[in-house]
């Protein structure tokens, strides 16, 4: 098993550094830099030397593999210096917004989880019914509906109805406050970005629950369990339901990975100041160490959440662990 | 459900029946998959919407009319207008052009680079899979619309680069899939035959190999144009796709539909639901054509 985790854990190593590679260039693909960017916003005329001077002072003047080297460093130690457009520590940025991002992402997967498994196995054991059909129009639509749009509906409803209801239209409140300090506050702001993810994302995981539990309903140990007389109840959620759930857990797992990086678009609806705002704001800056510290982090997150999930297979299944 | 012996009657019925006609085989497939029809449907619905487009409506997709901002449904405007006072159906109907030849141009490119390089890699091995494989991973691991908007912002905003923007991260998820397929076929003894015969590689994979893997690249393409329209919508959406006056739906909910969502919701509301239309009937039908082309996944 030690050997299969550090064969897994060195696989990672050129992903990371092809990941690092990719943005590091992309970032410099883009026309114009910071500086450039700054001076122009100024509104007077542009001065090469400032331009210079400023470019020396943040440190793109430099070759650009020593700025890469420096980026690399930056990576492994877990350190990448000051935001270039901010001056102020890129972990202390994005340190700021990983809460608003990591909680609606978590409230995202719970809603999900809970839309998913007991409609795909409702929709399994029926399968075939006007239910299941039912059951899998909703899922499609899940994949279908733009997340973003869902969230406008779902703004749109809330005015509509708190309008109708109590004669004052309510929008979800703007300010982001810590749950710990107004959880009231906090999670009547963020439910509904949480709802109009988690809608989407319950999508593929319904349709994965729903076809891992057939799958299981036809194994032997089912028709035994049922032939020694077991209520179907207990056959369902013993035998059936746990043995389906770890695909399901794996593209749930999946899909959190790439939840993080989008966020962009819903943040954008629900008008949120979290990690994808943080990531559009950085392209349009020219920021070059921010976006490649979030790429980064959000390619980290991707890559270990992919580990974790080939751990948990490799330790429920002996046969990959020797492959 | 069907068992064993059933399936293969009906394949070999099937076989009988290949030279049928087509009338007769759409009927057969109308009563086999009635949720892939319906999704046929509102595809043909939507690409006669986007071919017929002048005829079918009275007003211009692009012209500002400012006596006519935001008038609600109803009189002259079957869907209202918006805040330019343009005809709100007319530019679903111009919009469905855009949305189709987004998605049929990036799917198409997404799917066939993707074919060539999987066939290749698996084809070739060694080094050269190992090499494709990583690369293909860290394209895996960049969350996708991350991609397109380093992409838009390089090559900058238009109908064009957002085409290249979401078929860049289609290929490795095409390349992989048919990675997969590929290798079982190269242990097949036809192709070693074909080598042994002496064909050039680019023949072999062409010719021998791509044919083979067709199921799985046709269910991948029809999923992807589903895909490329929602993430165009959304590119759009975030002022990075499409750009005005071109009418499209994801453009179409930018700004003015949040800013005037209570006065006027219709602006907000219409193309939103021509987008989802869209996607789920590109979805019903993929969903149709996986369930044909792969026995597999039959009746689950």
């Amino acid at each position: 098993m030690s050997k299969y985790i550090l064969k897994r854990v060195v696989l990672m190593i050129p992903t990371l550094l092809g990941a690092g590679i990719l943005v590091f260039f992309l970032m410099r693909l883009i026309p114009g830099d910071i500086c450039e960017l700054r001076y122009v916003a100024t509104g007077f005329a542009v001065d090469q030397e400032q331009i210079d001077i400023c470019r020396k002072n943040i440190g793109i003047d430099r070759p650009v593999i020593i700025q890469f080297a420096d980026f690399m460093f930056g990576f492994f130690t877990f350190d990448p210096g000051p935001s270039m457009w901010t001056d102020k520590p890129v972990m202390e940025e994005i340190g700021l917004r990983f809460q608003l991002s990591l909680q609606v992402a978590i409230m995202a997967t719970i809603v999900a989880t809970i839309i998913a498994i007991p409609l795909g196995a409702i929709s399994a054991i029926k399968q075939d019914t006007w239910l299941d059909y039912a059951v899998r129009l909703f899922s499609i639509a899940g994949i279908a509906i733009p997340s973003f749009w869902l969230g406008i509906m779902i703004i749109l409803g809330l005015l509509i109805i708190t309008q109708e209801v109590t004669g004052i239209p309510w929008m979800p409140p703007i300010q982001y406050k810590p749950i710990w300090e107004d959880p009231i506050h906090n999670l009547s702001q963020l439910i509904w970005p949480a709802v109009a993810t988690g809608y989407r994302y319950s999508a593929v995981a319904t349709r994965m629950t729903r076809s891992a539990l057939l799958e299981v309903l036809r194994e032997d140990y089912i028709r035994t369990a049922r032939a020694k007389g077991l209520i179907e109840k207990v056959v369902i959620n013993r035998h059936a339901l746990k043995n389906a759930m770890l695909p399901v857990v794996t593209i749930i797992g999946i899909e959190f990975a790439f939840l993080m990086g989008g966020l962009v678009v819903t943040e954008q609806v629900f008008n949120l100041n979290g990690l994808g705002k943080l990531f559009v704001d950085s392209v349009t800056n020219h920021d070059y160490t921010m976006v490649q510290s979030l790429v980064m982090l959000v390619v980290l997150i991707f890559v270990v959440v992919n580990f974790l999930i080939d751990l948990c297979y490799a330790w429920l299944d002996p046969r990959i662990r020797y492959s | 459900m069907t068992t064993p012996s059933e399936t293969a009657v009906e394949a070999q019925v099937e076989d009988l029946q290949v030279k049928a006609s087509f009338w007769q085989s759409a009927k057969r497939m109308a009563r086999k998959q009635p949720v892939g029809v319906a999704g046929l449907m509102v595809v043909i619905l939507m690409i006669i919407a986007a071919i017929f487009a002048p005829v079918l409506t009275p007003y211009d997709p692009v012209i500002n009319s400012y006596e006519y901002i935001l008038t609600p449904p109803g009189e002259g405007f079957l869907l209202g207008t918006d805040q330019f006072g343009r005809d709100i159906f007319t530019r679903i109907l111009y919009g469905a052009r855009t949305a189709l030849f987004v998605g049929f141009v990036a799917a198409a490119v997404g799917s066939i680079s993707g074919l060539v390089l999987g066939v290749g890699s698996a084809y070739f091995g060694g080094i050269v899979d190992l090499v494709l494989q990583r690369v293909m991973d860290v394209f895996m691991a960049f969350p996708l619309i991350i991609l397109a908007l380093a992409v838009v912002a390089i090559l900058g905003t238009g109908t064009q680069n957002v085409i290249i923007a979401i078929t860049i991260p289609f290929i490795p998820q095409c390349a992989r899939v048919v990675r997969s397929n590929a290798l079982a076929i190269r242990e097949i003894p036809y192709v070693d035959a074909a080598r042994a015969l002496g064909f050039g590689h680019m023949r072999i994979i062409l010719r021998h190999m791509a044919p083979n893997v067709m199921a799985p690249f046709l269910i991948l393409f029809t999923a992807f144009v589903g895909q490329a329209i929602l993430l165009e919508a959304s590119l759009s959406y975030l002022g990075l796709g499409v750009q005005e006056p071109t009418p499209a739906w994801g453009l179409m909910l930018q700004g003015g539909a949040e800013e005037y969502a209570e006065s006027a919701p219709w602006v907000a509301i219409w193309p939103g639901i021509a987008i989802s239309l869209a996607v789920f009937g590109f979805n019903l039908f993929g969903d149709a054509v996986r369930d044909t082309l792969d026995p597999r996944l039959r009746s689950r």
